[in-house]
């Protein structure tokens, strides 16, 4: 019976990665977007990204995923878990707007100048000098919040994906063992995230840019 | 007769309120290296960010070779291929080594194969005493090299005339001369040069023209003898007399000291 049990959490596991692998890339496309329009975007452009951040940020993220479920789900027909994963990705692309325009402020506008001066057109420095330093900067801060959006990703139990804790809580009703059936879901989570920070602070040491000799 | 390179004909530049400068006509002929002096705030930086379009001047026009840059509708971006720029901060960019710096104008802007451009890096590096730092990232060079790799990469362009932008004033007194010499060098292999700075000795020894600017206009302007020796303006005989004295304290400072 234990063996079913952790096999029957162990399958939840696997979704619980896919919407964090959905979510967290697509969070980072819009992400990216808003954060560079907001940043190099005109008067009205600047104001919109602003708008967008402001009010992704100030609801709850359940809240924001119920409401963005059933436009996903009822308008466009997605099924559960690409609308909870899609959605999850929206709420947090507000965060990692934040992140990474805090970067592209850090990078400063003297390489921006710098990258003119030699010829090069807006979207060419951004792309080839600013971009890649900004995303350096970010990698830190961009960790904390994959955790976020894993550990967040359990918010889709109550869209009824069979993720690990909804898998958790059905074992718990039918084993009556409500300690075992949370522990373990808690377990997981935290070696999920432990692993994700430990990948994330290795990548940030590897792509560090040597300062003395 | 030499032919003008770079011009600016009633060029003016205004923030709000404020007039940068008004109606400044300078002309920068092949092969001549010019220097603008004057004290700060009186809009010689902003001239040069005007001259190369990275800022917008309010007025007047700019002419590169002959051809009005300030017109509308001209691209930007190739005017800037063919004037190189040096800052006071250097702004090297700061993920990328020494080489890569110097090349990125090439294969990005330019389009040269890898090879091609790496070959001609390296010699633009050679040319400012940098070859063995090649491989080195901006973190890892003194001010005073990251100002000679800032010169490589606007060399490498193969620009029609080069703009500093005080390019010492950001470094340590005793790097100061390294760069100085890399400019001087420039200077007598008659790279048209149009040079903001400070330093007086610089002016004096390489310039052939220097043109003292005050509060947004050109005061006057003459062969570094004239201006240093018969200004014919108060001012400027009050600028150079004042900051030569303080050029003459350190100089004396440095006789003591040694």
């Amino acid at each position: 019976m234990f063996s079913n049990f952790v096999s029957y959490i162990i399958q939840g596991t696997a979704i619980t990665v896919a919407v964090t692998l959905v979510a967290l890339p697509f969070g980072l496309v819009i992400g990216l977007l808003m954060a560079l329009l907001h940043t190099y975007g005109g008067k009205a452009i600047n104001r919109l990204a602003a708008a967008y951040s402001l009010l992704m940020r100030g609801v709850p993220p359940i809240v924001l995923l119920f409401i963005l479920y059933f436009i996903l789900s009822g308008e466009i027909n997605l099924s559960p878990f690409w609308a909870g994963s899609l959605s999850l990705g929206i709420v947090s692309s507000a965060y990692q707007m934040e992140i990474l325009r805090g970067a592209l402020l850090a990078v400063g506008g003297g390489q921006m100048t710098a990258a003119r001066a030699v010829g090069m057109s807006r979207l060419q420095a951004i792309r080839y000098i600013v971009l890649p330093q900004a995303l350096r900067i970010a990698i830190p801060p961009w960790s904390n919040e994959a955790s976020i959006v894993l550990k967040d990703s359990s918010l889709v139990y109550a869209l009824g994906v069979p993720e690990i804790l909804r898998r958790a809580q059905q074992l718990s009703a039918t084993t009556q063992q409500p300690f075992l059936a949370f522990g373990t879901a808690a377990l997981i989570y935290f070696v999920l995230v432990f692993a994700t920070n430990r990948g994330l602070d290795y990548l940030s040491e590897r792509t560090k840019l040597p300062t003395h000799p | 007769m030499p032919e003008t390179i770079l011009e600016a004909r009633n060029l003016t530049k205004v923030y709000g309120q404020n007039t940068i400068f008004k109606n400044i006509n300078l002309k920068v002929k092949e092969g001549e290296a010019i220097v603008v002096i004057g004290p700060s705030g009186t809009g010689k930086s902003t001239l040069l960010r005007c001259m190369n379009l990275l800022t917008r001047a309010d007025g007047g026009q700019i002419l590169l070779d002959g051809e009005d840059i300030t017109a509308k509708g001209y691209n930007e971006d190739k005017v800037r291929q063919h004037i190189g720029m040096v800052f006071q901060n250097f702004l090297l960019f700061n993920h990328l080594t020494a080489l890569d710096n110097v090349m990125i104008g090439l294969t990005r802007v330019k389009k040269m194969p890898r090879e091609q451009a790496v070959k001609k890096a390296m010699e633009e590096l050679r040319r400012v005493g940098l070859l063995d730092r090649a491989d080195h990232y901006p973190g890892q060079l003194s001010g005073g090299q990251q100002q000679r790799v800032a010169i490589a990469r606007a060399l490498a362009m193969d620009p029609r005339v080069m703009l500093f932008d005080e390019p010492t004033s950001a470094l340590d007194p005793e790097l100061i001369g390294e760069v100085l010499g890399v400019m001087e060098k420039l200077a007598r292999d008659r790279m048209t040069m149009l040079v903001v700075t400070h330093e007086m000795g610089f002016a004096r020894e390489v310039a052939d023209r220097i043109v003292f600017m005050e509060k947004g206009s050109i005061v006057e302007e003459g062969s570094p003898d004239d201006l240093f020796y018969h200004p014919k303006n108060d001012r400027t005989r009050e600028f150079l007399w004042k900051i030569t004295e303080l050029y003459g304290k350190k100089e004396k400072d440095k006789g003591g000291a040694a």
